[in-house]
């Protein structure tokens, strides 16, 4: 049996599986770094074991329920929620970006949570490994909640989910190897830049999921999501370069 | 704060942020749906529709939010 990709569409959800989950990776990171700098690594790591389980067990038991949804509902619904979800992190990128709201500080973040952690500490000294592992358990299954949704919005309507989950598994995996590497928070990572690139694309999957579940026979077919994804772009870049000139005007 | 609340909390903050940009949202979705039922000889309005209708309320949405 041989397996062929049609890179047209497999390019554009691999790499929005691969940036989207760059960015959960690396906020995911900064708080098991946490819990291990506070705790040590066998909380951490267990919460984050325990975390990567469940993530497991929900894509094992929902994904094939997926093959039984008509495929125009689920495009119709993958539409909505993937407009919502990409729009939202467009628009926070849009507004970070010209400076309206503050950047994600990876620095900072790292410091809230093991000053939390050691809060508690003085707290529940008894109970500390406990909730440090719930800490390290709580934020790898909130990240890759995010992660899984956007490995099966990008990859369920057109049978993607292969390449799309293994886009997203190779940037757990380098993000893991870093901080292994190096122990420290990724402060580095242009993460607002990535937010704001998977933001487009995922928008522009939305519009194109919700096209199709209408029934719109898009100029191209799978090609026209680059033409989405190029306009949805320029928008983005205009809304910048208006909110950014407002701010300096009023300052 | 039962842990549902909180976990359906977070599942709904992934996808709701502005509530206003989502409502937009929404109302862009129904005027397409509305078309693509009522002129199924026309697929490509409501394709049109979506194509312009979401990135304008979006450039509208973050223009609102840097005049606050």
């Amino acid at each position: 049996m041989t397996w062929t990709i049609n890179w047209t569409s497999a390019a554009p959800a691999i790499t929005a599986a691969f940036l989207a989950a760059l960015v959960e990776a690396v906020e995911a990171l900064t708080i098991v770094l946490a819990v291990a700098t506070v705790r040590g690594w066998r909380p951490a790591l267990s919460g984050a074991g325990v975390g990567i389980m469940l993530l497991a067990v929900i894509v094992l038991a929902f994904g094939p329920l997926l093959d039984r949804v008509p495929l125009h509902l689920l495009q119709l619904a993958i539409g909505i929620l993937l407009l919502l979800f990409g729009m939202r992190w467009l628009r926070k990128a849009i507004l970070r970006t010209a400076g309206i709201i503050p950047l994600h500080d990876e620095s900072k973040a790292f410091a809230s949570e093991t000053g939390e952690l050691r809060a508690q500490a003085l707290r529940h000294a008894a109970r500390l490994d406990w909730l440090a592992a719930i800490a390290s358990f709580k934020a790898v299954v909130l990240e890759g909640l995010e992660v899984v949704f956007i490995v099966i919005a990008v990859g369920a309507g057109n049978g993607m989910l292969v390449p799309a989950g293994l886009g997203a598994l190779a940037a757990w995996l380098l993000i893991a190897a870093i901080g292994v590497a190096i122990h420290r928070p990724l402060t580095r990572v242009p993460e607002n830049a990535l937010k704001f690139a998977v933001g487009v694309m995922l928008s522009a999957f939305g519009v194109f999921w919700l096209g199709e579940g209408l029934g719109v026979p898009w100029p191209g077919d799978d090609v026209a999501i680059i033409g989405l994804a190029a306009l949805v772009l320029l928008v983005a870049l205009a809304g910048v370069a208006l909110t950014h000139r407002h701010t300096v005007e009023v300052t | 704060m039962t842990a549902l609340a909180m976990i359906l909390r977070e599942l709904a903050g992934l996808f709701v942020d502005d509530g206003a940009l989502a409502l937009a949202i929404l109302a862009i979705v129904a005027v397409a749906a509305v078309i693509s039922l009522a002129l199924p000889d026309a697929p490509l309005l409501a394709g049109a529709v979506l194509t312009v209708g979401c990135p304008g309320v979006l450039l509208l949405n973050v223009m609102r939010a840097a005049r606050r």
